[in-house]
């Protein structure tokens, strides 16, 4: 078969169909794909408000209502943990902006006593063996039952009472930053 | 046997990332551990194999002055198709290789593939050059990858097989670079010998 010449109506029916075969291809593997790639989002969120709020028997998802950030203007996700309609405790989708490089996303899960449960990493691109040590049980098993009305939550280095992990003082910083950034920002939402 | 010669070039002879030395974005940026390496692999063999077997088939219709845009678009397609499926059924490892799947569309060795071989070849011939090349390319970055896996956080495909931290520089940036000339420099002196 002989190559088709270059002329200007063959150049435009040949892109014209290709264009037009691809985003049609698209757009049918997108409907397929679609209900997978939501349910694997929700799973994710859910298994993080599963690690930092225990025994509730509602959908934190459903649940979620947004509270205005303590600093800036940014907005944060709380999922309510209710059980038989009484409060079990939050979890606050917080982040920091200081980490070392790009955003640092938690889930801080906070008891009705205001104590913090646990710290769940969700997303963070700091460096590999150093700052990503914040997710090991040794570094964010220090906030485990904290009060954050008693203990200040900062590095050792800024006067506060948290191990900073060794060569990540940034991460450390940032980390403790998100957290007190969800307490903060609930305690403003007023029901702490 | 040319057929077995076209399949088999792409996995030593002329290895697209210890030969070629193409691809060397996604090569240096996902080896981090083996997994990653190995998926980072078999989603671009997916797209070479599939932009290879499309290329052959439509080239006789696509003029030759609009050849690389249409190229581009049945690559983008089917990098399309790999990230979304990924997004959808392996969300872990897709969260792990991140950007570098949409970064498929602009690896040199896909498009590479598609105007040097695929454009003048038969259909059966591009089919086993897409596989052979994405096979050496899956081998190459699943090579890489345990590399730095053993020796940065001395474990293999997750599967840890020794406590402790192991040497840091591996997993770092700069220990991609330094597996990879290691690695480059072992293919060399095997070929000579």
């Amino acid at each position: 078969m002989a190559k088709k010449e270059s002329t200007f109506f063959n150049m435009l029916m040949t892109l014209l169909v290709v264009t037009l075969v691809a985003s049609t291809a698209l757009a049918y593997v997108y409907e397929i794909t679609k209900a997978p790639i939501e349910s694997a989002k929700l799973a994710k969120k859910l298994a993080a408000i599963d690690q930092v709020v225990t025994g509730y028997d509602n959908n934190p998802v459903e649940d979620m209502y947004i509270i205005p950030a303590a600093s800036g203007e940014d907005s944060l996700e709380v999922y309510p943990a209710l059980k038989n309609g009484e409060l079990e405790g939050v979890a606050i989708r917080s982040f920091s902006k200081n980490g070392y490089s790009g955003l640092i996303w938690v889930m801080v899960g906070i008891k009705p006593d205001g104590t913090l449960q646990d710290v769940v990493v969700i997303e963070h691109k700091e460096t590999p063996g150093l700052g990503s040590k914040m997710s090991d049980p040794g570094f964010k098993g220090q906030f485990k039952g904290l009060n954050p009305s008693e203990t200040t939550i900062e590095v050792k280095k800024d006067g506060g009472e948290i191990d900073a992990i060794t060569a990540a003082t940034i991460s450390s910083r940032a980390f403790c930053d998100a957290i007190q950034l969800a307490v903060e920002s609930y305690r403003k939402g007023g029901s702490l | 046997m040319s057929q077995w010669k076209n399949l088999s070039r792409g996995l030593i002879r002329e290895n697209p990332v210890f030969v070629l030395l193409l691809g060397m974005c996604p090569t240096l940026g996902v080896t981090s551990t083996a997994i990653n390496g190995m998926g980072m692999g078999l989603a671009t063999l997916f797209v070479l194999l599939m932009s290879n077997i499309v290329v052959s088939l439509v080239k006789n219709v696509i003029p030759d002055k609009v050849r690389i845009p249409a190229f581009i678009v049945i690559i983008a397609t089917f990098v399309t198709v790999v990230d979304l499926f990924m997004a959808g059924y392996l969300p872990g490892l897709h969260e792990q290789l991140g950007l570098f799947i949409p970064l498929i569309v602009v690896n040199c060795i896909v498009l590479g593939r598609a105007e040097a071989f695929a454009s003048k070849n038969t259909f059966t011939s591009s089919l086993m050059d897409g596989l052979g090349m994405g096979l050496g390319f899956t081998l190459a970055l699943t090579l890489l990858g345990s590399v730095r896996e053993i020796f940065g956080s001395l474990s293999i495909f997750g599967y840890k097989f020794l406590e402790g931290d192991g040497v840091l520089v591996f997993i770092l940036p700069p220990g991609a670079f330094l597996a990879l000339g290691y690695l480059i420099a072992i293919m060399n002196r095997l070929k000579k010998a």
